[in-house]
């Protein structure tokens, strides 16, 4: 019963467009695991990450085990496993970015936003985290928030990017 | 055969093997990781580093990894290059930035492979001073211990779950230095090979946990070769001792049997050895009912009366040994002796011996049946009753892989690349049995049907395959199958106590040989002698039936090791508890049999005396004691000497040691005569000496009793065996069958088993034959065919199918704690649609109705099970009363109380999390 209990909930826990999304990509593919990653960042970019339960439902859509989707979930830095805020700020730590002083302008936005790497902001607009290299090399240092690019940072710039936090937090 | 240069050394080397595997049978040491001699290459530790020069001027060479690099003929190596000396130093100083370096409270110290290849490195000084990461540990389980911080990311432990055995609840997660190798939660790993993690990881991540709960160094353990009782299979092990205490069991190579995997039921279902219910004296029952302990002498003053002028009858085990159970017979006469084998199973091993003696196929060492390229599963749920065959299984259905590696040009041992051309293309293996089992994942035809019907399929398979017309589809369809394969394997056996299943698999086996097929026959056998003692009977061996029957014409009776409340229904049982008749026990442990004897000796276990046990080919094997026997144990064997000795027509007198039995038994029937060559006798001696049972750095021999008493005990003497408790003698090139551990100078892990090894992965250096009492006179089954069959059932009438279970189902093993947190509840496995009409849930209780059984059992809804049929767990006490193919009916059992689901938090917030999105 319990069983019963705990696949019925589970069922439940992908929306109908995300397992049609997912049922769509499994088209292309010749075993269901090759659907994963897909499937993660389908039901990912509904939700910002995935927790357990989804972790769980996707395995079993799939017919893999959770341990095997855990491990591909956990491999890939951007399959979050744990919540992130509204917009994850990629930030390049790489070479090309690290000569062009990336370093300083990490500080910036640690200091502006008050969050460190794998960090996410009080208000949860926005978590930090490292990336190495964004290939964007020529315009270095960069980062990207949610979907948009931001190079040559600078502390104004970085400072301009979140004004709009800056005016809600008094900063 | 071609040769190589290795550092100018011509050395020669097998076509298509690795550089790797060359220079290991070389005799030199080049150090590994991720390599394993069943698992072969994947290239991923860095570690075998060599140079390699492209032509006879060039003198910088490269590095290549030895595991994945194939020797060619003239190839021009160098192991000694200060490149490769100063690349392998270099993994190893990586592999040790984040090793925590807990030697002194690892587990795995003192055999340790990553202890080993750093000395072999001679990497001596860490330089990183920095933070080491620190993981935290899984719970996964009563039988293995997690320390995750000791990785070293070398994968052997996810390839070996996952790839070789099939495992899913297990994998590597995270990337880089933060790779984390365990379940995605804490839980019970749920692998029956789970426990060769402890040996297949080269550190002490994946450690033995009963043993740590009692832990001592592998070089204080005192070892013996021995034989693993908890099947028919009869895996080779070594369990090691200390104190007394039978510590853990380890596997020991067997090129045949097992190579390198044991089963988790072999591992860790010996603890009972240690358990408080073992019986240490002889005891008397008194008028009151109470027993005594008494001293033994008395014991057999007393049994003196009950033997004399009085008709005795033996009844035998099929977990005793070979020696013990003849002599019982040999002692009271064939015609007073019963093999002690259950009703439902002997007339089933009667004729499984019939026809493993007349099969046209031939019957497969485990190691064979790797080879089949078509497999077909006759009523047996082998992953059960047959652990270690089923993961041969595993690997047999990779031959389709292999011959497209083949083709592609990739040599076998490349596992990547082999596993990821093949995905998971798979050998046919075709299952028809009536209930799920653990292969079904990997099986390409599955059919559930009763017992009944898998007989009458396999009769129509074979009949479709001598070439009749057959119209069923399903088996039209197997019969192409199989004609197709060149190397097809039947695999059936005695676990659903049908002879019918025997016959139709011995007819299809028959069938395919006619076809000119290189045919493969292998059927499992129950318990870890059923087959000796099957065919120490005869055409005068009392049923047990007959035994009850007679019980009023009988003064005594003697059971050897046998708990027969596991062989009888309950009003044979009841007989024998009124009855008047002396019953003297022999056993190991406290069971309800014991419970009925007028007078119990205590019996010595498997790990405290020797004996010979046949498994299901036929091979006989020995055991040998690992320590003496405490306090008033002695081996089964020696009892029946004694007591033998108080009859005035003593049959035993001539026998004054072990190998004088198995000389008599030799000389009894032809077809023991071999049994005198399982192993070499008491009097062997290598270059003068015994072989010893404990390793040369044996430690505190002459201290570890003080606690007790200061005074140095002698060491005990074995007069019976070849082995010495010592630490003098030689353990190297001594006949495999006297193999207590491996070690080898600068291997303390069990890698050292590749020192034993004639080369990689082949026949133990000194092989003793394996003895085989077996043959077959090749003339075919040939039986016709007349068989009942169970008409239609009425509504809610439910044929029982025997269900065993890895962990619970078998006796001994069931008595060892661990094990029996395994276990689980005694259940009646039913279909959903079953359980749909029954009107119940997995976990609900139903009570089954039939002959004199009315019990209720926890109901398990299975994925598949034949029509008409509902499963039991067979061995548990709950379920004892029940009989396979018996009709019952079924019924909701309303007062049921659920048992509370498990639920493994791993944390407190996720616990909290679980509740609420599981139960509210
Ligand atoms: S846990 Fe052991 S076997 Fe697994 S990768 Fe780490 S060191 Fe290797
Ligand atoms: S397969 Fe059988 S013999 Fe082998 S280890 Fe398991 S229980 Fe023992
Ligand atoms: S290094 Fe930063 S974008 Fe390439
Ligand atoms: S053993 Fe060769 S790379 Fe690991």
């Amino acid at each position: 019963m319990m069983e019963a209990l705990i696949q019925t909930d589970l069922a439940s826990v992908l929306t109908n467009e995300e397992t049609a999304a997912i049922d769509a990509e499994l088209e292309h593919v010749p075993y269901k695991s090759g659907a994963a990653i897909d499937a993660l960042k389908i039901v990912q970019s509904k939700r910002g990450w995935i927790s357990d339960e989804c972790l769980t439902a996707i395995s079993k859509h799939l017919e893999m085990s959770v341990d095997e989707l855990e491990g591909i979930a956990t491999f890939y830095n951007l399959i979050y496993r744990k919540p992130v805020g509204e917009k994850v700020i990629l930030f390049c730590d790489s070479v090309s970015c690290w000569i062009c002083g990336c370093e300083d302008a990490k500080e910036k936005v640690s200091k502006v936003l008050n969050i460190g790497y794998g960090e996410t902001t009080a208000d949860n607009k926005y978590t930090l985290l490292p990336v190495p290299c964004l290939g964007a090399c020529d315009r270095a240092p960069v980062m990207m928030v949610g979907d948009e690019l931001i190079t040559n940072l600078d502390d104004a710039k970085i400072e301009a990017t979140f004004s709009q936090s800056l005016l809600s937090e008094d900063y | 055969m071609p040769k190589v240069l290795v550092d100018g050394q011509p050395i020669e080397v097998n076509e298509g093997e690795n550089l790797l595997e060359a220079c290991l049978n070389a005799g030199l040491d080049l150090p590994y990781f991720c390599w394993h001699p069943a698992m072969g290459s994947v290239g991923s530790c860095r570690q075998c580093a060599v140079v390699q020069y492209q032509s006879d001027e060039d003198t910088n060479g490269r590095i290549v990894m030895g595991c994945m690099t194939e020797v060619k003929e003239g190839a021009r190596f160098s192991l000694e290059t200060e490149n490769a000396v100063q690349f392998r130093e270099a993994i190893i100083e990586s592999l040790m930035l984040n090793h925590p370096h807990d030697c002194p409270v690892c587990s795995e110290g003192g055999e340790c492979h990553l202890q080993d290849m750093t000395v072999m490195v001679g990497h001596r000084d860490r330089r990183y001073t920095g933070k080491k990461n620190t993981h935290r540990n899984q719970y996964l389980g009563p039988l293995i211990n997690h320390e995750m911080n000791r990785c070293i990311t070398c994968y052997r432990c996810e390839r070996f779950y996952k790839d070789y055995a099939g495992g899913k609840d297990f994998g590597a997660q995270a990337s880089r230095d933060r790779v984390f190798f365990g379940r995605q939660t804490d839980g019970v790993l749920e692998s029956e090979f789970s426990g060769n993690l402890v040996e297949v990881c080269p550190t002490g991540v994946f450690t033995d946990k009963p043993f740590l709960a009692h832990y001592s160094r592998k070089w204080d353990l005192q070892s013996a070769p021995s034989i693993c009782t908890g099947c028919g299979v009869g895996c080779n092990t070594a369990p090691g001792e200390r104190y007394g205490r039978l510590k853990r069991i380890h596997n020991r190579y067997n090129y045949d049997i097992n190579g390198y995997f044991i089963c988790d039921r072999g591992r860790f279902g010996a603890g009972y050895v240690n358990n408080k219910e073992r019986i240490d004296y002889a005891g008397l029952r008194e008028v009151d009912g109470s027993y005594s302990a008494i001293r033994h002498e008395n014991a057999l003053a007393t049994a003196g009366q009950w033997l004399n002028d009085k008709r005795v009858v033996g009844i035998g085990s099929p977990r005793a040994s070979l020696e013990s159970n003849f002599l019982l017979k040999h002692w009271l006469g064939p015609a007073n002796f019963s093999s002690g084998l259950s009703d439902a199973e002997g007339p089933g091993m009667k004729q499984l011996i019939k026809v493993l003696s007349t099969t046209k196929a031939n019957v497969p060492s485990v190691r064979q049946m790797q080879s089949a390229d078509a497999i077909l599963i006759l009523g047996e749920d082998v992953a059960n009753t047959a652990p270690r065959i089923s993961l041969a299984l595993r690997q047999a259905v990779r031959n389709k892989s292999f011959s497209m590696a083949e083709e592609a040009g990739i040599p076998e041992w490349q596992d990547a690349a082999v596993r990821n051309l093949g995905q998971d293309e798979l050998s046919p293996l075709i299952i028809v049995t009536s209930s799920e089992s653990r292969l079904d994942n990997i099986a390409s035809h599955i059919y559930s049907l009763s017992p009944d019907a898998i007989a009458d399929f396999g009769f129509s398979l074979a009949a479709r395959l001598d070439g009749s017309d057959i119209e069923d589809e399903m088996v039209c369809g197997v019969a192409d199958i199989l004609s197709q394969a060149s190397r097809p394997l039947v695999v059936s056996g005695i676990g659903s106590f049908s002879p019918d299943i025997l016959s139709s698999a011995a007819k299809v086996a028959d069938s395919l040989s006619n076809l000119n097929k290189k045919a493969m026959l292998s059927l499992c056998v129950s318990e870890s002698n059923s087959m000796g003692v099957a065919m120490l009977s005869d055409e005068h061996t009392l049923s047990l039936a007959s035994v009850m029957e007679q019980l009023d014409d009988i003064d005594t009776l003697v059971i050897l090791e046998n708990d027969l409340s596991r062989r009888l229904d309950r009003s044979a049982l009841q007989k024998l508890s009124e009855s008047k008749v002396n019953i003297i026990a022999l056993d190991v442990i406290e069971n309800s049999t014991l419970n009925r004897a007028s007078m119990v000796l205590p019996a010595a276990s498997f790990a405290e005396s020797e004996g010979s046990l046949v498994n299901f080919e036929g091979r006989a094997q020995r055991y040998f004691p690992v320590f003496e026997p405490a306090r008033d144990r002695l081996p089964s064997w020696h009892w029946l000497i004694k007591l033998a000795s108080l009859d005035n027509d003593n049959k035993l007198s001539a026998l004054a040691c072990f190998d004088d039995v198995v000389s008599l038994l030799a000389d009894s029937d032809k077809k023991w005569e071999e049994i005198v060559k399982v192993a070499p006798g008491q009097t062997f001696r290598d270059r003068g000496q015994k072989i010893p049972r404990q390793t040369h750095r044996y430690s505190g021999r002459t201290a570890m009793n003080a606690s007790v008493s200061v005074h140095e005990p002698p060491q005990p003497k074995d007069n019976e065996t070849a082995l010495a408790y010592s630490m003098e003698g030689l353990n190297r090139d001594q006949p495999s069958t006297l193999s207590p551990y491996v070690w080898s100078p600068g291997w303390n892990s069990n890698h050292s088993v590749q020192k034993f090894q004639s080369k990689v992965d082949g026949q133990h250096k000194n092989q003793t034959p394996g003895i085989i009492l077996i043959s077959s006179n090749q003339n075919g089954f040939g039986e016709s065919v007349s068989y009942e069959r169970t008409g239609a059932l009425e509504a809610n009438n439910w044929t029982l199918i025997p269900i065993a279970c890895i962990h619970g189902s078998e006796e001994l093993s069931s008595y060892t704690k661990e094990i029996a947190e395994l276990s689980g509840n005694a259940f009646i496995a039913i279909s959903e649609d079953a359980a749909n009409a029954l009107g119940v849930l997995d976990g609900d209780g139903l009570q089954v109705i039939g002959g004199s059984a009315e019990i209720s059992l926890e109901v398990r809804v299975v994925d598949r099970m034949a029509e008409g049929c509902v499963g039991y767990s067979v061995g548990y006490e709950e379920t004892l009363s029940l009989a396979p193919g018996q009709t019952v009916r079924l019924a909701k059992d309303a007062s049921w109380i659920r048992s509370k689901p498990h639920l493994i938090a791993t944390d407190g917030a996720s616990e909290a999390s679980l509740g609420e999105s599981l139960y509210v």
